[in-house]
């Protein structure tokens, strides 16, 4: 027992790997156990816990007459254009920003402001500023995401050890090379790690705005589906959330680790 | 100002240079006051003093990176306006381009001078070899040791040939050992290129052991409080320091520092 506890219960101690997967699985296999028990043991009614079975059924009927993919393709596409805008104009300004005190004083105040405005609070004027379609969609995840992104990059470029750019200095590097050739690849790290975690929050504010107004896209379908009591549908909905969720976060991890090799893994 | 040299004009001079901070709030600090000293060409010059009497900020007035509040600093009779290639500096913090390879590191000086690749590419492999690096030209930092980086940023810094070379206490992160083996590393290319170092420390051993002069600075105002000339003979290695000689010059050197501490103790914030 005392042995068990040196090797598992240590704070920082690592585990063996095959000791890993097991617990990982072991907990997975057990939540879905549970659902499995609640749902075909009818303990909770089928309206507000479908069994594992009918969002599977779910799934087949949504990709058979292509309403799911329909309305994944929409919401992917919301999400990419609002979050590929935010991050081609936070990333420079960020860089920028947290670097060059001039830039600072220009943006941080306004920035700071912005962002402690819930984005939700914003919808009805955005909508009465765009309108419905995605182009409200993809102003809200800009707005969501975009001054996030820029204090966070802000944070990253501040954070670049002054004694790194003062050695370029010393070795003959002018301002221009310093900022092109030293502070922005000093930042790639901290960047990427930025727009994996603000990726992630870029799915928020799009159910938030799908949720509100639309007729097309993963937060549609789900309100749609509770609109008809379609619980299994609704499962299915926050399922593919939750799955494309995981797959760009991964995509994050395997591209920082490919793009990146020099850098600490994280 | 000082007179005019009598001798050879010395090759670093620092004349009568001092250096206040002035915070946003706060009083202004006298980081350095009235300093003033001569590095010969090919000379050993090593400052040693307490921590937080100025040191560091020394070797970046040298460097160029801040001004002086008063005096001037001359490299080869040119005055100093900034930072430039002609004065490596190797950081105390760990300072190598952690997206760079050992060889681009190494090489990073040679290429913003616009030097053509093959040369380049030779240039940093002999210097790469000269720290006893051989083989770890493709390694990114994250690979190598603390005694590892600093060699590396040794190496990069004398890959531009510099007229000096500032080392602010660059082994003061290292265990001992590996302390003592960068240091002869460090005696042996001086006396190979012959290169004029300002050294920093506060490790007084280490002081006597590498120095030709050893500057011994006040506690807060920074100043230069004696200078020692070391005659200890060269080459040296790690067993002078159990030598008679070494002895009796480190003894100096403490009553001097402690001097200091006792000065500094008694009145905190002079
Ligand atoms: N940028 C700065 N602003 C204000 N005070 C500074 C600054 N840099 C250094 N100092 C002060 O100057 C003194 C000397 O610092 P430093 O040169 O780093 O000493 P050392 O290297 O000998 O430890 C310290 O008291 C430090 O607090
Ligand atoms: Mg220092």
């Amino acid at each position: 027992m005392a042995r068990f506890l040196d090797a598992y219960a240590a704070p920082k101690k690592d585990i063996p790997r095959r000791a890993y997967l097991t617990v990982s699985t072991l907990v997975g296999v057990a939540l879905l156990a549970v659902w499995c028990a609640l749902s075909y043991g009818e303990l909770v009614r089928s309206d507000f816990l479908p069994t594992p079975g009918a969002v599977v059924g779910a799934a087949a009927d949504g990709l058979g007459d292509g309403s799911l993919l329909v309305n994944t393709w929409v919401s992917v596409s919301e999400i990419l254009s609002g979050f590929i805008i935010a991050s081609i104009l936070a990333v420079p300004l960020g860089i920028l920003m947290g670097s060059f005190k001039i830039v600072e004083a220009a943006i941080e105040p306004v920035t700071n402001f912005v962002r402690y405005l819930p984005v939700s609070a914003l919808i009805p004027l955005l909508i009465l500023w765009v309108g419905i379609d995605i182009e409200e969609k993809i102003t809200v995840i800009f707005i969501g995401t975009f001054f996030q992104q820029l204090i966070l990059i802000a944070d990253v470029s501040r954070s670049v050890p002054k004694d790194l750019l003062d050695v370029s200095y010393t070795l003959g590097a002018t301002r221009r090379t310093v900022v092109g050739r030293v502070l922005i690849p000093a930042t790639m790290p901290g960047v990427m790690d930025t727009l994996r975690i603000t990726l992630g929050w870029a799915w928020t504010y799009l159910v938030v705005a799908e949720l509100v107004a639309a007729n097309k896209g993963l937060g549609y379908f789900i309100l749609n589906s509770m609109r008809g009591l379609y619980t299994e549908r609704i499962f299915l909905g926050i399922m593919v959330i939750g799955l494309l969720g995981l797959l760009t976060d991964q995509a994050f991890k395997f591209l920082r680790n490919r793009l990146l090799p020099w850098a600490v893994a994280t | 100002m000082r007179d005019a040299p009598t001798l050879a004009p010395a090759k670093l001079r620092i004349a009568d240079v001092a250096l206040r901070f002035t915070p946003r709030r706060g009083p202004t600090v006298t980081a350095l006051e009235r300093i003033s000293l001569d590095v010969r060409d090919k000379e050993f010059s090593v400052i040693v003093g307490p921590s937080g009497c100025g040191k560091t900020s020394l070797l970046r007035l040298v460097a160029g990176l801040i001004e002086p509040s008063e005096g001037a600093i001359w490299l080869d009779e040119r005055r100093v306006t900034g930072p430039g290639r002609d004065r490596g500096m190797v950081f105390q913090s760990y300072t190598l381009f952690p997206w760079l390879t050992v060889q681009q590191n190494v090489e990073f000086g040679l290429k913003v001078a616009g030097t053509p690749p093959t040369q380049r590419r030779e240039i940093a492999r002999r210097f790469i070899a000269q720290v006893g690096l051989d083989g770890f030209e493709g390694h990114y930092p994250k690979q190598l040791s603390g005694g590892m980086m600093q060699r590396v940023a040794l190496a990069r810094a004398l890959a531009n040939d510099p007229a000096v070379l500032l080392m602010d206490e660059p082994f003061g992160a290292l265990d001992s050992q590996t302390r003592s083996l960068m240091q002869e590393l460090l005696l042996d290319i001086w006396q190979h290129f012959s290169k004029t170092v300002l050294f920093i420390t506060h490790d007084i051993d280490e002081s006597i052991l590498l120095g030709d002069r050893v500057y011994v600075m006040t506690a807060r105002p920074g100043r230069i409080k004696e200078m020692i000339e070391i005659d200890l003979p060269r080459p040296r290695s790690v067993d002078v320091l159990t030598s008679e000689a070494f002895m009796t010059i480190k003894r100096r050197i403490m009553r001097l520092i402690h001097e200091e501490a006792v000065r500094s103790f008694a009145a905190p914030d002079g």
